[in-house]
């Protein structure tokens, strides 16, 4: 929202308030919708079982200028013995009209439960990211990423 | 339409046996999501490669589900332990049904 002058009128400073109020309204429910939806994806795989943190570095960038290719890594810390390995990985967008970004399968053979690829996000958003090891346990991770230009639709 | 997807790959010829390699992928592809809208309104119809698969000798070393989140021209890059000499087979699965092949070979010594 750009104002040319620069002595708003006090119509405009109220117009901009309520927008701004309306606005603090509705986000955090918009996204708390988006958050459900991948909650449901999750719950699918896994039923109700607990996540632990870290073990997980997501690599996404802070600002992405164009939403149709962003980066995105990750790299789970494993040995990647046939004992203790990485099974699965999951990545899903928050903001995305369809959840569910990429699944990997890793296998003791990879030696680094590392991959990259490149996804489309359509707004600002959180990416979740889910590693199942060999022995069952279920560690999550979270990030943001702000985008400038969406990549859905056009 | 878009010509015929073509894969690229890019494979170490050469490793020690343990090194750890890093295998890059790119396939020409839209993927088309399914969430556009043509000119007329129309919703184009979903067409990715929804699978990516890398085998060493015949067996399935690491696998990738794509969904229509993944950008046009996917790349996809993982890492592969390298224990014998041997060839790699890397698949990309289309909805349409067909699938796109590369094979790279290994030494290790």
């Amino acid at each position: 929202m750009v104002l040319k002058s620069v002595e708003k009128t006090r119509r405009e400073t109220l117009a901009m308030a309520a927008i701004a109020g309306l606005a603090a309204i509705l986000a955090p429910r918009l996204s708390l919708a988006d958050e459900q939806a991948v909650a449901a994806e999750i719950k699918k795989l896994y039923g109700d079982k607990k996540f632990e943190s870290g073990k997980i570095k997501l690599d996404v960038p802070e600002i992405a200028e164009n939403g149709l290719v962003v980066p995105v890594n990750v790299d789970i810390e494993s040995p990647m013995t046939d004992a203790d390995y990485v099974k699965s990985v999951h990545v899903f967008a928050e903001g995305n009209p369809l959840p569910a970004v990429v699944s990997y399968r890793f296998t003791p053979a990879c030696g680094k439960a590392s991959a990259s690829t490149r996804m489309r996000l359509a707004e600002t958003q959180n990416i979740v990211c889910i590693a199942e090891m060999s022995n069952g346990k279920l560690h999550m991770a979270k990030a943001n990423v702000k985008v400038t230009i969406g990549g859905c639709g056009g | 339409m878009a010509t015929k997807p073509t894969p690229r790959v890019r494979v170490p010829t050469q490793a020690k046996p343990g090194e750890l390699i890093e295998i890059k992928t790119l396939i020409s592809h839209e993927m088309e999501s399914g969430q556009r809208k043509d000119a007329a309104g129309k919703v184009v119809p979903r067409k990715i490669i929804n699978k990516f698969t890398a085998a060493f000798n015949g067996k399935t070393v690491f696998e990738a589900d794509w969904n229509p989140a993944i950008s046009a021209n996917p790349y996809q890059s993982f890492f592969y332990k390298a224990a014998e000499s041997g060839e790699f087979t890397f698949t990309w699965k289309d909805d349409d049904g067909s699938d796109y092949v590369a094979t790279n070979k290994l030494t290790v010594a």
